[in-house]
């Protein structure tokens, strides 16, 4: 696998080098200097928040919402304890860039959860794992105790007065869990099934306390930021679409990987930084932003670059930013089948609508892949997607539904073909 | 039920918490206690709750809820393998096949001898890996052609 950057969140780090995540050599390519900055300067909380709003980074976990003024919802001058939470919990069919992060250059996550404590005054962070990668919940630990030993992280950071500490805690195979209120009731020890918002986090999140939460690419590109200012991020991509971005691609290219590339590149680009087509094959259809993003077919890809804006002009979203690209091998009933069959495994079974609904969309679009469905069943698919969508308290439901959607309105045709001709067009 | 060690490591997660929280180490307290004894009895579920103090139904709860617990015995060596979308498009499902066949079993089995058994997983976040087997829940293997999956079996005991 390949891992590629232009600089931000894997900024000067050499894959080849099997200690590159070690503190010793984060340091050498200018970690916890942000940090320095900061605390030698004297920088204020808001300072700080207004660099980081400055940048325009837009959280990374898939919802794209402004990182600096989630960070303004805080309240500064709550008198109990307020806690910062991170979320690795990254089961998203897709998405693997978390994973490398916390692998290969695990001080940035651990810098910027720093730095954001210090902005919001919150002095505890846990940082959740998706209980998969379990090696790399290890790594973290070792991570935290090299900045512990370092005087990095703890009690009276760098002689500064500030002090935080952080903790690694593991999923152990929930998808739901990477839901912040999921992840939440998780980390209390109980089922990860979502809350009702409002409340929001940060009124009433850990333990009842105020609480922010952010994707780990999200905090690891915050050392950067401070480092090198919110004006130079933000100028790595487009006005309204900051900095770089992680693209995890996966499918049928050449070099899958994760790429660290400035927002708004073409995807044609991207695909040819990934080897373009395995095998010579013709790319058919790519789904832009995790298996929860409606499909979008080869010609309207080729169109799109890779940014929130410009993929969700084109009927999809950015999401995570996890590229799963097809060929014209891929039978479109079968990749859906599989991808129905993941939300109905992983429906926390709180809401009638998903818990249900997932199992019959599942079971609908098995029927048509097996060649007995009928016509009926297309609109059933949709009519139960309108009774999914939005009458759920988590976006689950909502996920189910957009890759049935997505599939029905770009490769209907193959839908009819296996109806009429109960076989496959494709194989 | 659990020896010094095991219950040592429960301790070390327990730190990590407030006071009143205990509760938060639970998934922690599990994933050691299964570590050691290779799945949750009953009465492991109950042990682990009396020692963190909790209902032993709001511990059942969590271990039914996260699938990486056992609860059954499970081979010497639990093999999953994910077959969602992106892994299948380069070769999940092919890797579960061959194990099938190497190992005559079928998904949830255990092998007669007790060494393997073969589960299929959800999203493991490792898609650019593809295809990948995470043997007894902790340790991932990338990137398992069938050449690789026989290297890895030759090495278990």
């Amino acid at each position: 696998m390949t891992v590629y950057t232009k600089g931000v969140v894997f900024d000067g780090v050499d894959f080849d080098d099997p200690d590159c995540w070690k503190l010793d050599r984060y340091v050498k390519r200018g970690g916890y200097a942000a940090l320095r900055k900061i605390i030698e300067g004297s920088i204020s909380q808001d300072s700080v928040i207004a660099e980081v709003k400055l940048s325009a980074l837009r959280g990374r976990g898939g919802a794209g919402f402004p990182t600096g003024l989630k960070w303004s919802f805080m309240p500064r001058q709550f008198p109990g304890q307020k806690y910062l939470v991170c979320n690795t919990d990254e089961g998203e069919p897709g998405t693997f860039k978390d994973k490398d992060i916390i692998e290969l250059n695990p001080h940035a996550l651990i810098e910027g959860m720093i730095i954001a404590g210090y902005a919001m005054g919150i002095s505890v962070g846990y940082n959740y794992i998706h209980g998969e990668i379990f090696q790399d919940y290890r790594r973290f630990e070792a991570a935290l105790q090299e900045a512990r030993d370092a005087g990095l992280l703890g009690e009276n950071i760098l002689g500064s007065g500030f002090s935080f500490q952080l903790y690694a805690h593991h999923g152990y195979g929930a998808y739901i869990c990477g839901e912040e209120t999921a992840l939440l009731e998780s980390l209390e020890g109980k089922k990860g099934q979502p809350r009702f918002k409002p409340p929001f986090p940060a009124s009433f999140g850990l333990y009842g306390k105020p609480t922010t939460i952010n994707n780990t690419e999200t905090f690891a590109s915050v050392p950067f930021i401070i480092r090198e200012g919110g004006q130079k991020f933000l100028e790595l991509g487009k006005p309204n679409n900051g900095g770089t971005k992680l693209f995890s691609i996966s499918g049928h290219v050449s070099r899958p990987g994760n790429y660290e590339v400035p927002m708004g590149m073409p995807f044609a680009e991207l695909l040819a930084l990934a080897g373009g087509m395995r095998d010579g094959g013709k790319l058919k259809a790519v789904i832009p932003g995790g298996s929860s993003a409606p499909v979008l077919p080869a010609q309207i890809m080729m169109d799109v670059t890779m940014d929130y804006d410009s993929i969700s002009k084109a009927g999809s979203m950015l999401g995570s930013g996890a590229v799963i690209v097809m060929d014209e091998s891929v039978c479109m009933v079968k990749a859906l089948r599989r991808l129905s069959y993941f939300y109905y495994e992983e429906s926390c079974g709180q809401c009638t609508p998903c818990r249900e609904g997932t199992g019959w969309l599942y079971r609908i679009v098995d029927r048509i892949e097996r060649g007995e469905g009928s016509l009926g069943d297309l609109d059933l698919l949709e009519s139960l997607g309108k009774n999914i969508a939005g009458r759920t308290i988590c976006a689950l439901g909502d996920a189910a539904v957009m890759p049935v959607q997505g599939m029905l309105k770009h490769f209907r045709d193959e839908f009819l073909f296996h109806i009429e001709n109960k076989r496959c067009l494709v194989h | 039920m659990l020896t010094a060690d095991s219950l040592f490591q429960i301790d070390l997660e327990l730190k990590k918490y407030p006071e009143s929280q205990k509760r938060s180490a639970v998934m922690s307290a599990l994933r050691i206690a299964q570590s050691e004894l290779g799945w949750l009895s009953q009465d492991t579920i109950k042990f682990v709750a009396g020692y963190l103090g909790l209902m032993p139904m709001a511990v059942y709860e969590v271990a039914t809820f996260y699938n990486m617990y056992d609860l059954a015995p499970r081979g010497k060596y639990k093999l999953t393998v994910c077959t969602n979308l992106p892994c299948a498009l380069s070769g999940g499902e092919d890797a579960l096949d061959y194990l099938k066949r190497k190992l005559s079993i079928s998904i949830g089995e255990v092998t007669a001898d007790g060494r393997f058994s073969l589960h299929e997983g959800e999203c493991m976040g490792a898609c650019g890996y593809a295809p990948v087997v995470l043997v007894n829940n902790h340790s991932m293997c990338r990137n398992m052609t069938p050449q690789a999956i026989d290297s890895m079996l030759a090495e278990f005991d």
